[in-house]
C-alpha cells in the first residue's frame, strides 16, 4: 500500500482521519493540561520557598 | 523523585504500543474499520475509568483516605475525555457503516449517559468550596452512578430490541485475529496512558494540597536551589522588605 | 425521662409537618403541576393535531413531561429546612436518618407524584391515548413517580447546600431517571399497540424496590455530608 492509498483510506479518509485526529487532540490536551498544572504548582511552591529562604 | 522515572517509562511503553499499532493496521483491507482501533479501546477505558473512579471515591468516603479522593477527582476528566472520544469516533464510524451520524443503540446511548454522569460528577465537585465535602458528596454520586450504569445499559438494550428488530452489528461478528492484535495493543496503550496522566495529576495534586507540610517545603527548597526555576527579575520578594 | 418515640410515629409527625408546611406554600405544589399540563399541551401545538401522530407520541410525551415536572418539584424537598437550620435538627434525631428521608420522600410524592397520577388520564385523553393504555399509564406512573422522588432525593440531598444547585440537580438526576423513563414509556407504548406489558411492569417494580432500599441510605449519607 503506498502513501497515497494510506491517506485515502479507501474513501473513508474523512471519517478515519477525523476519528484519529479527535482522539489525538483530546488525549494530547489531557497530557498538556496535566503538564501545565504540574508546572504551575511547582512554580508556586518554588516561589514561596525562594521567598522563605530569604527570610529564615 | 521516583515518580518521574516511573511515569517516563510508562509513557515510553505507551508510545511504543502506539507505534506498533501502526504497522498491523497497514495490512487491513476495510479501512473504515480502523476507527475501531480508537473507538473500542476508548469505550473500554471510559467504563474502566468510571469504575476505578467510583471505587476510589468509595474508599475515600469509607476510610477517609485523601489520596483515594484525589485519584477519583483526577480520573474524572480523563474518563470524560475517553467517553467523548468514544462518542465522536462512534459517530464518525456510524456514518459509513450505518449511513447515519447517530444511532440510539444500547452502546452509544449508554456512552452518552455515561458522559452525563461524568459531567455531573465534575460539576458537583467544583460546586463545593470545601474540598473535603466536595470529595465526599461526589463520592456518593459516583457510587450511585456506578450502580446505575448496568441498569441503564440493559434497559436501553432491551428498549432497542423492542423498537429495532434488526441488530446493529457493531462488533457482533467475531473479530479477525489480525485485527485483534492492534486492538489489544491500543487498548493496553490507552490504559497505560490513563495511568501516566493519573500519576502525573495525582502527584501534582498531592503536592498542592500538602503544600504546607514539611516534606513539601524541603522539596521546594531543593528545587529552588537548582536552576530550574530562576527567580523573577521583575518581581522578587523585595516588596515586603 | 420520656421514651424515644418509635419509627412509625416519627414518620407520621414528619409527614404531617411537611404537608402542613407545603399547604402554606401552595405555589410550590402547583407550579410543577401546571408545568406538566403546559408541556403536554404544547406538544400537539408543536407537532400538529393529527390523532395518529399524537397517539404514537403520547406515551413518551406524557412520561417526559412527568419527569420534568418531578425534577421541578424536587428542589422544594429539603430546601426550606436547610435554610432555617431545621435540617440539622432533623439529622440529630435519635431515629435513624433514613426515617427523615422516607418521610420527606413520601410527603414529596403525595404533593407531586400523586397529583400527576390524577391529572394524567385527562391529559392522556387529549393525546388520543386508548383506554387500556391509559390504565397502564396510571400503573406505570404509580410505580414510577415514587422512584423519581426517591432518586431525586439523592440529588437534592447532594446539592442542598449549594447556592446554584438547581441546574446541577437536573444534570445529576437525569442519567438516573432514564431507566424509569424507558420502562414507563415503553410499557404505555406496548399497551397502546396491544402488546403485553408484564415485563415492563415487573422491571418497574424491581426498580421501585431497588430504589426503596438504596435511595434512603444514599440520600441520608448525602444529607450528612451536605450539612456539615
Amino acid at each position: 500500500m503506498n502513501i497515497a492509498e494510506f491517506f485515502h483510506m479507501g474513501g473513508y479518509a474523512l471519517y478515519v482521519w477525523g476519528s484519529y485526529g479527535v482522539t489525538l487532540v483530546v488525549l494530547a490536551l489531557n497530557v498538556l493540561l496535566a503538564r501545565q498544572r504540574q508546572r504551575q504548582v511547582l512554580h508556586t511552591l518554588v516561589r514561596s520557598a525562594q521567598r522563605n529562604r530569604g527570610r529564615t | 523523585m521516583p515518580w518521574v522515572a516511573g511515569a517516563t517509562a510508562l509513557l515510553i511503553l505507551a508510545g511504543l504500543y502506539f507505534g506498533l499499532f501502526a504497522s498491523p493496521a497497514d495490512y487491513q483491507q476495510r479501512d473504515s474499520v480502523r476507527i475501531m482501533y480508537v473507538h473500542v479501546p476508548s469505550a473500554w477505558n471510559s467504563m474502566f475509568i468510571y469504575l476505578l473512579m467510583a471505587v476510589a471515591a468509595a474508599i475515600g468516603l469509607i476510610w477517609n483516605i485523601k489520596v483515594a479522593d484525589i485519584v477519583a477527582a483526577v480520573s474524572a476528566p480523563i474518563g470524560a475525555s475517553f467517553t467523548f472520544i468514544t462518542l465522536v469516533t462512534g459517530s464518525l464510524w456510524g456514518k459509513p457503516m450505518w449511513g447515519t451520524w447517530w444511532e440510539w443503540d444500547a452502546r452509544l446511548t449508554s456512552e452518552l449517559i455515561l458522559l452525563f454522569l461524568y459531567l455531573g460528577y465534575i460539576a458537583l465537585q467544583s460546586a463545593f468550596e470545601d474540598r473535603r465535602t466536595a470529595a465526599r458528596a461526589s463520592a456518593v454520586l459516583a457510587i450511585v452512578g456506578a450502580i446505575n450504569v448496568p441498569i441503564i445499559y440493559y434497559s436501553v438494550q432491551w428498549w432497542n430490541t423492542l423498537h429495532q428488530p434488526q441488530s446493529l452489528g457493531v462488533g457482533t461478528s467475531a473479530i479477525h485475529p489480525s485485527m485483534l492484535l492492534p486492538l489489544l495493543l491500543m487498548a493496553l496503550g490507552f490504559k497505560l496512558l490513563y495511568v501516566v496522566i493519573l500519576l502525573m495529576r495525582t502527584r501534582t495534586e498531592v503536592l498542592e494540597r500538602e503544600r504546607n507540610a514539611g516534606w513539601v517545603q524541603e522539596l521546594a527548597q531543593e528545587l529552588a536551589a537548582t536552576d530550574k526555576f530562576p527567580p523573577d527579575t521583575i518581581r522578587s520578594g523585595n516588596e515586603y522588605r | 425521662m420520656r421514651e424515644v418515640p418509635g419509627v412509625l410515629s416519627a414518620l407520621g409527625v414528619l409527614i404531617r409537618r411537611d404537608l402542613l408546611l407545603a399547604l402554606r406554600r401552595r405555589a410550590q405544589i402547583l407550579n410543577p403541576l401546571v408545568f406538566f399540563v403546559i408541556v403536554v399541551t404544547l406538544f400537539p401545538l408543536g407537532v400538529g393535531p393529527e390523532p395518529n401522530l399524537l397517539q404514537k407520541l403520547a406515551p413518551g410525551v406524557l412520561w417526559v413531561a412527568a419527569l420534568l415536572s418531578a425534577m421541578l418539584s424536587l428542589e422544594a424537598m429539603f430546601h426550606s429546612d436547610f435554610e432555617d437550620g431545621a435540617l440539622e435538627q432533623l439529622l440529630l434525631m435519635p431515629q435513624p436518618v433514613f426515617v427523615t428521608v422516607i418521610a420527606k420522600v413520601l410527603a414529596h410524592w403525595l404533593l407531586s407524584g400523586l397529583p400527576l397520577l390524577l391529572l394524567a388520564p385527562l391529559l392522556a385523553l387529549w393525546l388520543h391515548l386508548p383506554g387500556d393504555a391509559i390504565v397502564v399509564l396510571m400503573v406505570t406512573l404509580a410505580l414510577g413517580t415514587p422512584v423519581l422522588s426517591l432518586i431525586g432525593a439523592i440529588g437534592v440531598a447532594l446539592t442542598v447546600g449549594l447556592r446554584r444547585g438547581g441546574v446541577l440537580l437536573s444534570l445529576l438526576v437525569l442519567p438516573l431517571y432514564i431507566p424509569v423513563l424507558i420502562m414507563g414509556a415503553g410499557a404505555v407504548d406496548s399497551a397502546a399497540s396491544g402488546l403485553a406489558v408484564d415485563a415492563h411492569l415487573s422491571i418497574m417494580g424491581a426498580l421501585l424496590l431497588l430504589s426503596l432500599s438504596l435511595a434512603p441510605w444514599a440520600a441520608g449519607a448525602a444529607l450528612r455530608i451536605s450539612v456539615e
